[in-house]
């Protein structure tokens, strides 16, 4: 037994393969070790905030385009599935499909005429669209009832099964969140990850070895939104009301700071920012009146002391690397000589 | 043969015209510079060429085929390779990472494995640095990184813009040597763009002079290096 402990801790990618088990064995049995809804609600919006931190990451950290709306995707998201499982009792899988679609060709037309584009175009693009949105949601009072919301949103069932207790949901949510991680991670070790890189790095160098910048670049946008439009529908069927003042600027800003506090570009990242970043305003609930004050602080502090987030490539780091490379070829290049 | 046309090109930059009607070729086999000074549309003539700036006017034809408005990315897989100024290589991929991106149109893997030794024939360094990132390289490096990528697309013609820029004199000489055996061993056509006059009319066979978005003298290098006008104004003698 002790042999295959250490032969699997031997190799980095059984060792990394290992951990991860362990967490999802632990997160499964979650529930069971703390039976408590307000611990349940917090963890299943940890689950939705990844989603979200996750898919802005495509679009902000892989691919290096600013978003600045993106609550207004999960907001189409949510009232797209909201009304569909309201109004025409569809079964919640397919109403996840349908907003991922919604959502997408959301972002595709705004991606059309402004990924085309260098430059931060995106980010003037998206933070309009995240106001339109908003004021459509509280105006179109027909559809989205205004700013009083939609009530009575039915929870998800499978084959006549309903989900209805809260350990149900966070079960649902640990699924797809597990789901979209395997996803991405797939996503962004292939070419197509590669390809999204080059263009974060430098456009014009991506063009000059054969990469579309703009096709690319629009795939990860569409997906990126897509799957803010998912956690978006899975939020309406939790929490069954939804309004507005749920998906605002404010919203897109925690979502783009979990993303920069997590480090752009690292999956990992984003999981552990979404996480910190809902459970620290929630931790600090009992000095209430500062708890914001205090939160702000925080942000501060990591921006001086680790500007590349929480699990992001360190700048630090690689510079030593570079002095240490620098010297070792300095004395070998002197001995040549 | 010329394999690559340029017939009264234009481009403007909002309402300035930077290039005012060019006309030159490149033969196959051929290294062909374009000198001039700053702003004088050097530059803009080969991206120009590789389809990243619009054009107002004129035609490029390339072994035949009229690539004037053709996207970017597209004339890569035709078979022109820019390197750009400032090199951009990936500066946080490793130098092996950055090589096969250049090979990223290309599904042949045999082939780019070959062409992999070749680059590293070429440039011995890259292959002692092949697991280090890039921005870790000293600049001459990169540049010959910067070619080696632009190699790995296995292109019929390299467009080089500044190859000198920013380098220690030694290492300028050495990156011109490889142009040189470049052209030379492998057949490559080249068109390169520099300041550097002297190290351009070194390496190349014929040239052209550029100024203020015309081309105003055209030669051999050898001819060019004797003529005192440019003797004066380019190479400072």
């Amino acid at each position: 037994m002790q042999s295959i402990i250490i032969d699997l801790f031997q190799k980095p990618g059984q060792y990394k393969k290992v951990a991860g088990f362990i967490l999802v064995a632990l997160l499964a049995a979650f529930p069971y070790i703390y039976f408590n809804n307000y611990y349940l609600h917090i963890a299943i919006l940890v689950g939705i905030f990844v989603i979200l931190s996750l898919s802005l990451n495509l679009i902000t950290g892989f691919t290096g385009q600013l978003c600045l709306g993106h609550a207004a995707f999960y907001g189409v998201g949510a009232y797209v599935g909201a009304l569909l499982m309201k109004n025409l009792q569809m079964n919640f899988f397919l109403a996840l499909i349908v907003s991922f679609l919604v959502t997408g060709l959301f972002g595709l037309l705004l991606g059309i005429p402004t990924l085309r584009l260098r430059g931060d175009y995106l980010a003037i693009v998206t933070l309009g669209f995240g106001e339109i949105v908003r004021l459509v949601f509280i105006n179109w009072e027909e559809v989205t009832n205004g700013p009083m919301g939609l009530r009575s949103i039915p929870a998800p069932s499978i084959m006549g099964f309903v989900l209805k207790e809260r350990y149900m949901f966070y079960y649902l949510i640990l699924i797809m969140v597990l789901l979209v991680l395997f996803l991405m991670n797939r996503l962004i070790n292939s070419g197509f990850g590669m390809a999204m890189q080059t263009i974060k790095a430098d456009e014009i160098a991506a063009e000059s070895i054969g990469i579309y910048p703009v096709k690319y670049k629009l795939i990860a946008f569409i997906l990126s939104s897509g799957l803010a439009g998912v956690a978006g529908c899975f939020y309406a069927s939790y929490v069954s009301y939804i309004s507005p003042t749920t998906f605002v600027y404010n919203t897109s800003v925690t979502i783009l700071a979990m993303v920069v506090l997590g480090g752009l570009g690292s999956l990992a990242g984003s999981v552990i920012g979404a996480a910190v970043l809902t459970l620290i305003p929630e931790v600090l609930r009992f000095i209430s009146d500062y708890r914001m004050l205090l939160f702000g602080a925080l942000m501060v502090l990591m921006m001086i002391f680790k500007p590349e987030g929480f699990w992001g490539v360190s700048k630090r780091v690689k510079n030593i690397y570079k002095l240490k490379a620098g010297r070792r070829h300095h004395e070998r290049d002197i001995k040549s000589q | 043969m010329a394999i690559l046309e340029i017939n009264d090109l234009q481009v403007n930059y909002g309402v300035i015209p930077a290039l005012k009607g060019l006309n030159f070729y490149v033969d196959e086999g051929e290294v062909v510079a374009l000198i001039g000074s700053n702003g004088a549309g050097k530059t803009t003539t080969l991206h120009a060429i590789s389809g990243i700036v619009k054009k107002a006017g004129g035609q490029i034809i390339f072994d035949g085929t009229d690539i004037t408005n053709r996207k970017a990315h597209k004339i890569v897989g035709l078979g022109i390779s820019q390197v750009q100024e400032g090199r951009g290589v990936f500066a946080e991929l490793t130098v092996l990472e950055n090589l096969r991106l250049g090979a990223y149109l290309r599904k042949n893997k045999h082939e780019i494995r070959e062409d992999l030794m070749d680059v590293f024939e070429l440039f011995p360094r890259l292959e002692e640095r092949k697991s280090q990132p890039a921005g870790t390289l000293s600049g001459g490096e990169q540049q010959m990184l910067a070619i080696g990528r632009a190699m790995m697309a296995k292109p019929r013609m390299l467009l080089l813009d500044e190859p000198s820029m920013g380098l220690a004199p030694v290492v300028v000489e050495d990156i011109f040597r490889k142009i040189k055996m470049l052209n030379k061993q492998r057949h490559m056509t080249i068109l390169l763009v520099e300041q550097n006059a002297q190290m351009a009319l070194y390496a190349s066979h014929r040239a052209y002079v550029i100024e203020t978005g015309q081309i105003v003298t055209t030669g051999t290098s050898a001819e060019l290096k004797n003529n005192d006008e440019i003797r004066k104004a380019y190479l400072g003698l």
